[in-house]
């Protein structure tokens, strides 16, 4: 017969969860800074043609981080929903706001459906105003939810040791040039030490509300970056996840975020429940009943922690030939 | 925007092409997908008319003048027909202006579209491509008498020159050097900028070529426009550097158009080339 199998809405969350937020803490950081003529995205990233910073109109940008392909897709998906909206309505129309919207109703749509494995990835959208009070940015998860950042937003891997440096050292309204340095300090801040990126391994882009042309969205390219940090950090030590990355898996039994290798899951905190706010108790795994004969269903409910001994199953009624077949649920 | 999950359709990677996607997703958008009643449309819609364009050794000049005529009636005096299609290109229409305009929109979304797309700008002869395929696509419409004829200039980064490619209704495309010109005046225009354009000139030579080319038009036929001294309305003029495309500013434009016109005061016919 089959095994019982019963998962509860919780924990089933819980592990979509998991699953979503150890594949984007795999990935390097990307922050968004407000400076004085807009927004400014900095990323680690020595890749010149996969972008993770990327204009998704006039006034509105898209960074990603996680699993490249997923994003991606949203990336076009944002681009077409921007360019048909802006063509059958008028360019003024396309709002960064909207565009958060439809993220977080297909983010959350495809992580609560069972069909599909939840989108490993995480979102800024930004649009920029005429002034820096209008400015926006929105944060989306891969569950859907949006958060309204104002200042600065980090997400990626190391996002709350970066998050942290940024905010000892942010100053709301400085120039590009300062706010750069400040980004790409935090990016290269962690525990244990401070490094220099090179300017080769940055993928930086604003957007920059004094641009004349209508479309705002601007790259900085390595020469500008050269000229604003200055050439240090030349030499490029491979990160953790470079050298992990095409190693053979490793059975360390530790879940180990950096080693997208590595066979086991759970070191990330777990949702809480939503009825009592702690976190849920998964459901004990009870041994395989001992006698094939046996064919009670064991209660997934049943408060028995494993390894226990079980109390003697109750003898089973024996079943009627013109019963239907017990399934196993 | 929708108020569910972006349909499957957004997310399904493929094309590049707005046009493509636009064909599939909301083809009542598309400026060429109506059906019409049989019969003659011409005259149911403004006609835009004469669209210069003209190279110099640093770039392109594209000027178009400012009359939308519907019959004998001047519909618009202050149309503009000549709009940048990207950062280093420009598209000129003459035709039924309301198709026309439309036209123009599609082709400067689908640009951005590939370029925001695949992280790099088409190349020119890509971008003539792409608005052929959208004349081509017009032709059932060109046919009951609302065709749009475009004339498009560009840049060519590449091949460091400017570059003028010209159409017919069925989506035919055609290299141009030096000069072109189309719409219900540009027999005139041509052949003035025949007599005045040489390949020495520079931007405000060429710029003032083809003003007096479009003067010219204006002069022979009754549908393009000649500069409006009274209400100081002048050509719209489209410079195409390698540094970019930008619009001749009005007050430029008319100090030119000026010039040009205190020199016809003593000899209308405009000047005379050399007879050998």
């Amino acid at each position: 017969m089959s095994m019982p199998f019963y998962v509860s809405p919780e924990q089933m969350m819980k592990d979509r969860a998991d699953f979503a937020r150890k594949g984007i803490a795999r990935g390097r950081s990307v922050v968004a800074v407000q400076y004085a003529d807009g927004i400014l995205f900095v990323s680690e990233n020595p890749s010149q043609a996969l972008h993770k910073v990327s204009e998704i109109y006039d006034r509105i940008a898209f960074a990603a981080v996680g699993r490249y392909n997923e994003f991606e897709n949203l990336r076009i998906a944002g681009v077409r929903l921007a360019d048909m909206r802006g063509y059958a309505y008028d360019r003024r129309d396309v709002t960064g706001r909207g565009l958060a919207n439809a993220y977080a109703q297909t983010l959350g749509t495809i992580f609560s459906s069972g069909g599909e494995k939840p989108y490993e990835v995480e979102i800024f959208v930004a649009e920029i105003g005429d002034v820096a009070a209008d400015d926006q940015l929105y944060r989306l998860t891969y569950d859907g939810q949006v958060a309204d950042e104002h200042g600065f937003a980090v997400m990626g891997g190391a996002a709350d040791v970066v998050a942290g440096h940024l905010r000892e050292h942010y100053v709301a309204g400085s120039s590009l040039e300062d706010t750069l340095r400040v980004a790409v300090a935090a990016l290269g801040h962690s525990e244990t030490e401070d490094r220099v990126i090179p300017a080769s391994a940055l993928e930086v882009a604003a957007l920059d509300r004094t641009r004349s042309q209508p479309r705002k969205f601007l790259r900085l390219r390595a020469a500008r970056l050269t000229e604003i940090l200055g050439d240090a950090g030349t030499a490029d030590a491979p990160s953790p996840e470079d050298v992990l990355a095409g190693a053979a898996p490793r059975h360390t039994g530790v879940d180990d975020p950096q080693d997208p290798t590595d066979q086991v899951s759970g070191n990330v905190p777990p949702l809480e429940d939503p009825v009592t706010g702690e976190p849920p108790v998964a459901p004990p795994v009870h041994p395989a009943p001992a006698t094939p004969e046996d064919p009670t269903p064991v209660e997934p409910s049943d408060p028995v922690a494993p390894g226990e001994p079980q109390p003697p199953a109750p003898q089973p009624p024996t079943p009627d030939p013109g019963d239907p077949p017990v399934s196993g649920r | 925007m929708s108020g569910s999950r972006l349909p499957m359709s957004y997310m399904t990677p493929g094309t590049s092409s707005f046009a493509d996607f636009l064909g599939a997703q909301a083809p009542q958008l598309l400026p060429s997908r109506r059906a019409l009643p049989s019969g003659d449309a011409a005259d149911l819609a403004p006609h835009g008319t004469t669209i210069v364009a003209a190279t110099f050794s640093g770039g392109v000049v594209m000027a178009g003048d400012r009359r939308a005529t519907m019959g004998n009636i001047i519909a618009q005096r202050d149309i503009q027909k000549v709009f940048p299609a990207d950062e280093f290109s420009v598209v000129g229409i003459a035709g039924t202006a309301g198709l026309a305009v439309e036209m123009v929109r599609l082709f400067q979304t689908e640009l951005e579209h590939y370029e925001k797309i695949e992280g790099m700008t088409l190349s020119i002869d890509g971008k003539a491509n792409r608005l052929s395929a959208l004349i081509r696509a017009n032709l059932g419409l060109a046919m009951q008498g609302l065709a749009v004829v475009p004339l498009f200039a560009g840049y060519d980064l590449v091949a460091d020159q400017g570059r003028i490619f010209s159409y017919d209704v069925t989506g035919g495309r055609y290299e141009e050097t030096a000069f072109h010109s189309v719409g219900s005046g540009s027999l005139f225009a041509r052949g003035s900028l025949k007599k005045l354009y040489r390949e020495d000139l520079d931007e405000e030579g060429t710029v003032t070529a083809v003003i007096q080319a479009l003067y010219d038009a204006a002069d022979d036929d009754s549908a393009t426009g000649g500069p409006d001294l009274t209400r100081r309305i002048f050509p719209v003029v489209h410079v195409i550097t390698p540094d970019g495309g930008r619009r001749m500013p009005d007050e430029e434009v008319a100090v030119i158009a000026d010039r040009m016109l205190a020199s016809r005061m003593q000899r209308p016919d405009g000047p005379a080339a050399p007879l050998t």
